[in-house]
C-alpha cells in the first residue's frame, strides 16, 4: 500500500526528469557542455584525492626540471620551480569551482530573499531595496569586488566574499521581476486570502516559483564568477602562492612566458574552457526552460 | 523627453552618491585599519593613535562621513601611500592614457564589430556567421589577461611586428619632443604634426586596444546581427527590395541605419566594461594608465589610491550608463 503511493508520487517525477534529459539531448552543444561540466566536477573532486597534492603545491620543487616544454611526461610542461603544470592545473579545478560555487550561493542567499520580499510587498520596501540594488549595480562587478577584496586583505576567502557582495543585485533584480508577476497570480492571492503569513508565502510560493530563472542565471554566472576570481587572483587579490589557482599561475608566468609559452597558455586555456562550458550550458538551459525557444 | 532626461540625471546623481557611500563603508568599516597602513607595521602604539587622530579615524562615523564627502567635493582624495603625492594629481597623469586606450578600443569595436554583424545577418547561417557567433561566445569566456599574453607572444616574440609594451619607444621618445596638450598621446602627436612619434605611438597602442576591444567586438557584432535579422524581415525592407533597389543599398541605408540605436547603446556600455578591463591589461602592456596604477596600488595596499581609482571608475561607469540610456531616448520611435 505504502509502496504504491510512493510509486505514484515518484512516477511523474521520474518521467519529468526523463523529459528534461531528452530535452537536453536535443541540443548537441548543450549536451556536450553538460558532460564537460560533469567532467570538470569529477576532476575537481578526484584530482586532490588522486594526486599527492603537497608534492605539486609547494614542496615538490625540482630545479633540474624547471621550465621544460610540454612532453609526454609533463603534458603542460613545468614551471620555474620544476613543478608539473598539468597537475597544478588539475588541482586548480577544485579551487576555481569551489570558490565560484560558494560565491554564487552566497549571492543567491542575499539576493533572492531580498528580491522576493521587494516584489511581493511592493511599495516603500520595494522602492528602498531596489534603489540599493541600483546603487550596487552602479559598480562594475570586478571593480567592487576588487576594492572590497583589497580592503579585507588579499586571500581566496575574502575574494569569494567580495564577489558575493558584488553579485547579489543581479539575483535581486531577476527574482523581483518574477515576484511582481507572481503576486497577482491566483494561488498567491488564495494564500493571502486564507491568512497565510507573508513570510510563509514568500518562501513557500514566491521563491520556489522563481527557481527556473535563478538556475539559468546562476549557471551563467558561475562562468563569469570563475573569470572574476581568476582576475582577482591575477591581480594578487585572490589566491596566494603556492596555491595552484589558474589566474595566479598565469600571473606568475608573466616573468617567464616569452620563453615558456606553455606556462601561461595552458592555465589560461583551462579558465577559458571552464567559463565557456558554463556559458554554453547556461545558454542551453535558458532555451530549454523557456518554452518559446524550446523548438519542440 | 525633458522629464525623462531630468529624471535620469537625478537618478544618476543619487546612484553616484550611493556609490561614494559604499566606497566610504568599504574603506572605513571593513576590518582593515587605514591608520595601521599609514604608519607601517613597526610603529608604536602612540604613533598609531596619533595617526588615527590625524586621519580623523577617531571621530564618530557620521562626522567621518561628512568630512569624507566634503573632501571629495573639494577634490581631496588623500595622499598615496606609495608615491607620496596627492591621489588627485596621480590620477590626472594616469587617466588620459587610459581614456586613449578605451577610446581606441571603442573605435576598433565600432569599425570591426558592425561590419561583422551586418555580414553575419545578411549571410545568415553561413560559415562566417557561425564563426561570428563562436567568436562572441569565446570573447566572453577567454580571460583578458590570457588574450594579452597570447597576443604578445604572437606579435612580439614570434612575428616581431609590434612592440611588447609601453606607450612609445624609449629611443624615439628621447629623440623627439613628446608633446603634452591634451594628455592623449596620439592626438597630441597629430596636433604637433610629429608623424614619427605618431606612428610609434600607434604601433604601441594596437595590441592593448585590440585586447580590450575583443569583448565589445563580439557583443556589438551579436547585437547588430540580431537587430538586423529582425529588421530585414520587416515590410519596408520587402518594399524596398520589390522596388528593385540594390541589395547593398537596402542593407546599409535602410536596415543598418535603423539598427544603429541599439548598437550605439551597447557601444557606450562597452566603454564602461573596457574601462574596468584596462585593470587587467595595462599592467601586462606596461601602459601608464589607471589600470597599471591600481594594479600596483593593490599589491602594495595603497588604500587612498585604490579608493581614488574606484571612485573615478565607478563615476565614469555611472555616467556612461546614463549616456547609454539617453542614446536610446534620441531615437524618435521610442516613446517615453
Amino acid at each position: 500500500m505504502k509502496q504504491s503511493v510512493f510509486i505514484k508520487t515518484m512516477k511523474p517525477k521520474v518521467k519529468h526528469f526523463g523529459e528534461s534529459i531528452s530535452l537536453l539531448k536535443r541540443n548537441r552543444l548543450t549536451c556536450l557542455s553538460f558532460y564537460a561540466v560533469i567532467m570538470l566536477l569529477l576532476i575537481a573532486v578526484m584530482a586532490p584525492v588522486l594526486l599527492p597534492a603537497a608534492q605539486h603545491i609547494d614542496q615538490a620543487t625540482n630545479p633540474t626540471e624547471k621550465l621544460l616544454g610540454p612532453s609526454l611526461e609533463h603534458p603542460f610542461g613545468t614551471d620555474e620551480l620544476g613543478r608539473d603544470l598539468f597537475k597544478r592545473v588539475l588541482l586548480g579545478t577544485r579551487i576555481s569551482l569551489q570558490t565560484a560555487l560558494v560565491a554564487v550561493l552566497c549571492a543567491i542567499m542575499i539576493g533572492v530573499p531580498l528580491g522576493a520580499v521587494a516584489g511581493f510587498f511592493g511599495g516603500a520596501i520595494d522602492e528602498i531595496i531596489m534603489r540599493i540594488t541600483d546603487i550596487f549595480l552602479g559598480f562594475p562587478p570586478l571593480l567592487l569586488a576588487m576594492s572590497i577584496a583589497a580592503f579585507m586583505g588579499p586571500s581566496l576567502r575574502n575574494a569569494t566574499l567580495a564577489i558575493a557582495v558584488a553579485w547579489w543585485p543581479w539575483f535581486t533584480r531577476i527574482v523581483r521581476g518574477q515576484a511582481v508577476s507572481l503576486r497577482e497570480r491566483q494561488f498567491v492571492r488564495a494564500a493571502v486570502a486564507i491568512g497565510t503569513p507573508s513570510y510563509k508565502i514568500v518562501y513557500k510560493h514566491i521563491i520556489p516559483n522563481c527557481l527556473a530563472p535563478i538556475i539559468v542565471q546562476s549557471t551563467m554566472d558561475l562562468g563569469a564568477v570563475i573569470l572574476t576570481i581568476s582576475s582577482l587572483s591575477f591581480l594578487g587579490l585572490g589566491a596566494q602562492p603556492p596555491q595552484p589557482e589558474w589566474g595566479l599561475i598565469v600571473s606568475t608566468s608573466r616573468n617567464y612566458f616569452l620563453n615558456a609559452w606553455w606556462y601561461s597558455i595552458f592555465p589560461g586555456a583551462a579558465i577559458a574552457f571552464t567559463v565557456l562550458v558554463f556559458n554554453l550550458l547556461g545558454d542551453g538551459l535558458r532555451e530549454i526552460m523557456d518554452p518559446r525557444t524550446r523548438n519542440v | 523627453m525633458k522629464r525623462f532626461l531630468l529624471k535620469r540625471i537625478l537618478m544618476g546623481l543619487l546612484i553616484l552618491l550611493g556609490v561614494v557611500t559604499i566606497t566610504f563603508f568599504v574603506s572605513r568599516v571593513l576590518p582593515s585599519d587605514p591608520a595601521r597602513q599609514w604608519v607601517g607595521i613597526r610603529a608604536t602604539q602612540e604613533q598609531l593613535e596619533k595617526a588615527r587622530g590625524e586621519l580623523g579615524l577617531d571621530r564618530p562615523l557620521n562626522e567621518q562621513y561628512r568630512n569624507y564627502i566634503s573632501d571629495l567635493l573639494h577634490g581631496n582624495l588623500g595622499t598615496s601611500l606609495r608615491t607620496k603625492r596627492p591621489v588627485l594629481s596621480d590620477l590626472k597623469t594616469y587617466i588620459p592614457p587610459t581614456i586613449e586606450l578605451v577610446l581606441m578600443a571603442t573605435v576598433a569595436a565600432f569599425i570591426i564589430g558592425i561590419p561583422l554583424g551586418v555580414y553575419s545577418a545578411s549571410h545568415k547561417d553561413r560559415t562566417l556567421d557561425h564563426f561570428c557567433r563562436v567568436m562572441s561566445v569565446a570573447s566572453v569566456s577567454i580571460p583578458t589577461f590570457t588574450v594579452a599574453l597570447l597576443l604578445q607572444l604572437i606579435f612580439y616574440q614570434n612575428l616581431g611586428w609590434l612592440p611588447l609594451g609601453g606607450q612609445m619607444d624609449i629611443k624615439i621618445s628621447m629623440l623627439h619632443n613628446v608633446p603634452h596638450y591634451t594628455g592623449l598621446l596620439l592626438l597630441d602627436c597629430l596636433i604637433d604634426g610629429n608623424m614619427v612619434l605618431f606612428k610609434d605611438a600607434l604601433r604601441h597602442i594596437i595590441l592593448p586596444a585590440f585586447t580590450i576591444s575583443l569583448y565589445p567586438i563580439g557583443l556589438i557584432a551579436r547585437m547588430t546581427r540580431s537587430a538586423l535579422v529582425e529588421i530585414l524581415s520587416e515590410d519596408y525592407i520587402k518594399a524596398a527590395r520589390s522596388y528593385g533597389l540594390r541589395e547593398r543599398l537596402v542593407l546599409w541605408k535602410y536596415a543598418v541605419k535603423n539598427s544603429l540605436g541599439t548598437t550605439m547603446n551597447v557601444l557606450v556600455l562597452c566603454m564602461g566594461y573596457a574601462l574596468v578591463n584596462t585593470f587587467l591589461v595595462e599592467a601586462i602592456f606596461s601602459w601608464p594608465g589607471i589600470g597599471m596604477y591600481i594594479a600596483v596600488a593593490v599589491t602594495t595596499l595603497d588604500y587612498p589610491a585604490i579608493i581614488g581609482v574606484t571612485i573615478f571608475s565607478a563615476c565614469a561607469y555611472v555616467i556612461l550608463n546614463m549616456i547609454a540610456d539617453m542614446v536610446i531616448a534620441i531615437d524618435p520611435r521610442v516613446r517615453l
